[in-house]
């Protein structure tokens, strides 16, 4: 035995003998993980998120979350004089005197970006694969929670800077919070402190961002891997491959090399994408100051489809009469506040919604080809094309200009598409998707044959199907063939009373003493 | 034919070795740099490069080996069903209940148990909402233009009849509190139209004098300035969601989500040349909430 063995044997004695983790250790190295590419979009999500920490306590030491208007006297000459807050002075200061600081500030608006963008494409890979039937749906819960809060951080990350793009997307907030029907104003006033702007708006935001919303983001990541770890990761239907087993590579060492990897690939492109490709550079838009406004006001990618459906939204607001208070919905309310609501409230009730159709209660660890759903497939379809429809109307402006044609034009093709190409799209799927249902799987080659010339200058046939090309499963190393047996099904352990878990809680007679 | 394939997979084995250890010298390369940029003051783009061989190089070399140099298997795992077997869901159940009728029989206490969690929380709820802020009240209706306000600039320049060419246009604030936050709720665009005293609406046949108008310039729809003001068509865009206001009939939307006209201020000119607002806006300005009615 080499001493790094016997270190790491003699760590696991010393943890065992206070924390009692010997099996809990052994079934988890002994843990096979299923392997796919699809399964990686999570982890790049997950490998986000701790860029996001790293960078973010980097760039806490130096931000000055604060209102307070100051002259600037800093090194970016074009703002020299100029009024400003300490949030966005502070901004600049990290953007140009501290070491480091524009490329750590530019990773962190990076990741944040794709940390969303991988949570989406991860969330539409279980959909499309119907991962979240049973018993995944509390993961599908948590994971929707996970993209709701991302995207409030996201916002809320990029309004710190008090940028003159950013404080208008604070006013925009306001407004929104402003058209909630009874409570509105109210909200507004209880998170601005006061009306709009008010001094409290940037430190509030700045403690949801870098403390609140960041541990319950942690907190349902943790929950969230948990309950994948314990429930075991889906796999694709596949020679071998049932309801009931796990084929894959074992965690300890493989999975966890790759994992770990891919932990510093994902970091290096964060790392490229921050040191060579510029994001929102603030001193070109200047600081806020609440009458001035920039031409291309855009958000980040992920508040898109809210922008876009702003913009698309007729000019109606609803106004009840006098006779019944004299109340109004605004135009706002709609696009902003009922659609997110629908939209996220859908996405929750999804697993329940598609089982009231199928009434298959039943548990799923195989995961579906989205070919073989046809419905699932084409509603997925049309409603992706939905919020990429509302995520160009983001951009009515900049289209209008791009193509040389009237926003008007613009406005109206886009508002069209809106419910056409949906539709469209769905029905178009549904037609490709029943036509290749039946076609054989991708992946799965025919069996072929191999032909051989023999030495006597004959001819010779010999199968070539998975299982003579060696895909059987290979033989077990013997620490998982004994975690299998020790682990196969609950009855067995509920049997065996040496392990003690068949015991029941008993009340004492007579009480304890 | 085995012995074949272990030989191969051998020299796959020492390719991928190799490929793998060069990855993480190159890593420690691309560390080197990075220290060496950072000690010499630094710049984004050397940094952003030499960070990502560092973490590309510790990446794919451990993915590699990950991949290529411990088995892979395909190993095969029992996934027992999520579901407790019988027994010992009725084992649960049976502690469960046993434990809800023990304190469900003192009924009265569970009520009173309720009732005080319920108050504590509803009482101790307001410290946590009522302590963040204000009540709105009035503060949505009303401006700090008031009856003689003067018209300054950001500066505090008092504005006067004879500062606008025609086709001019002039963000302007109650003097006094140009530089006050609020200056966010009072901001005022002054455009001057060609025609001498327009009429935008009925009504307000002496609101702008000399062809001085004045409207708010916090948007109907998201409260955005209206910051753009198009002299060829006598338009003012909002540039955050393209609503577009006819200036000459009292800044009605023509074009965009915006619900309703911006709120016009009546201006007159006093006996220096100074132009003032008559009164306040005879509206709540910027975007809907639901006290605001009609």
């Amino acid at each position: 035995m080499s001493s790094l063995e016997e270190r790491a044997v003699q760590a696991a004695g010393f943890a065992d003998e206070r924390l009692g983790v010997a099996k809990f250790t052994r079934k988890s190295l002994n843990k096979i993980f299923p392997d796919h590419w699809s399964f990686m979009l999570g982890e790049i999500a997950l490998y986000s998120f701790v860029v996001l920490i790293f960078t973010g306590i980097f760039l806490t030491f130096f931000f000055v979350p604060s209102t307070q208007q100051v002259i600037y006297h800093g090194s970016y000459a074009p703002l020299r004089g100029q009024r400003m807050s300490e949030a966005y002075a502070s901004t600049l200061n990290i953007s140009f005197n501290v070491r480091a600081g524009l490329v750590m500030r530019q990773i962190h608006h990076w990741a944040a970006d794709v940390f969303i963008a991988a949570i989406v494409v991860h969330l539409l890979r279980i959909f499309f694969t119907g991962a979240f039937r049973r018993p995944r749906e509390l993961n599908w819960m948590i994971g929707t929670l996970l993209l709701i809060l991302a995207i409030v951080n996201g916002f809320i990350g990029y309004s710190l800077p008090d940028d003159l793009i950013s404080g208008t997307g604070i006013r925009i907030a306001f407004s929104i919070l402003l058209s909630i029907p009874v409570v509105g104003s109210y909200l507004a006033f209880f998170i601005f402190g006061s009306n709009f702007p008010g001094t409290s708006i940037i430190p509030r935001f700045y403690i949801l961002h870098v403390l609140i919303l960041p541990a319950i983001i942690a907190a349902l990541i943790g929950a969230h891997l948990a309950i994948m770890w314990h429930q075991k990761h889906t796999q694709y239907p596949g020679p071998g491959r049932t309801e009931r087993n796990v084929v894959g590579i074992p965690f300890w060492p493989a999975y966890a090399l790759q994992a770990g990897g891919f932990f510093f690939i994902t970091a290096a492109v964060l790392a490229a994408l921050g040191g060579l490709v510029q994001i929102n550079p603030i001193w070109l838009y200047g600081p806020y100051v609440p009458y001035k406004v920039s031409y291309a006001v855009q958000p980040d990618w992920y508040m898109g489809w809210l922008d876009g459906a702003l913009r698309l939204m007729p000019s109606w607001e609803t106004v009840f009469g006098p006779t019944i208070g004299g109340h109004m919905i605004p135009n706002v309310f709609f696009p902003a506040v009922l659609l997110p609501g629908i939209t996220f409230g859908l996405i929750f009730a999804w697993p329940w919604i598609e089982r009231a159709f199928t009434r298959d209660r039943s548990e799923h660890n195989l995961c579906d080809r989205p070919r073989e759903r046809p419905i699932r497939t084409s509603v997925g379809v049309g409603v992706v094309v939905f919020y990429v429809v509302l995520f160009l109307a983001s951009a009515t402006d900049v289209l209008a200009n791009t193509f040389e044609t009237s926003l008007n034009l613009v406005l109206w093709t886009l508002r069209i598409l809106l419910f056409v190409l949906p539709i469209l799209s769905g029905f178009v799927t549904y037609l490709l998707v029943k036509e290749i249902e039946h076609l054989p799987a991708v992946g799965t080659p025919k069996a072929g044959v191999e032909i051989r010339r023999t030495i006597e200058g004959n001819f010779e046939l010999s199968g070539l199907g998975r299982e003579a090309a060696g895909e059987k499963a290979a033989e077990l190393p013997e620490e998982v063939a004994y975690h299998q047996r020790t682990t196969n099904g609950h009855a067995e352990i509920y049997d065996a009373p040496e392990l003690g878990l068949g015991e029941r809680a008993v009340p004492v007679e007579g009480g304890l003493s | 034919m085995s012995r074949v394939n272990s030989i191969t997979s051998r020299r796959k084995g020492s390719l991928a070795e190799r490929a793998a250890g060069a990855c993480l010298a190159v890593s420690i390369v691309g560390t080197v740099g990075l220290g060496a940029t950072y000690w010499l003051g630094g710049q984004p783009q050397l940094e952003g490069g030499f960070l990502f061989l560092a973490l590309a190089g510790i990446g794919v070399g451990v993915v590699t080996w990950g991949k290529y140099l411990v088995p892979q298997g395909p190993y095969v795992q029992d996934r027992p069903e999520m579901k407790s077997p019988e027994p010992e869901v009725a084992a649960m159940n049976a502690s469960l209940e046993r434990g809800i009728s023990q304190i469900s029989r003192r009924r009265f206490l569970l009520r009173l148990l309720g009732g005080s969690v319920g108050v504590f929380a509803v009482v101790n709820l307001f410290p946590f909402l009522r302590s963040l802020g204000p009540l709105p009240q009035k503060s949505l209706f009303v401006t700090n233009w008031k009856k003689g306000s003067k018209l300054v600039t950001a500066s505090g320049r008092i504005v006067t009849v004879s500062d606008l060419e025609v086709g001019g246009v002039l963000t302007v604030f109650p003097q006094g509190f140009e530089s006050a936050p609020s200056n966010a709720i009072d901001q005022v665009v002054l455009v001057r139209a060609a025609s001498y005293d327009l009429v935008t609406r009925p009504g307000r046949e002496t609101w702008g004098p000399q062809g001085y108008l004045a409207f708010s310039k916090v948007c109907t729809h998201a409260g955005c300035p209206v910051g753009l003001y198009q002299e060829l068509t006598q338009q003012l865009l909002c540039p955050c969601h393209q609503s577009l206001f006819d200036v000459l009939t009292g800044a009605t939307p023509v074009f965009g989500p915006a619900p309703r006209p911006l709120p016009q201020l009546p201006l007159y000119v006093d006996a220096e040349g100074a132009l003032r607002s008559q009164s306040g806006f005879d509206e709540p300005i910027g975007p809907g909430f639901w006290e605001r009615g009609a």
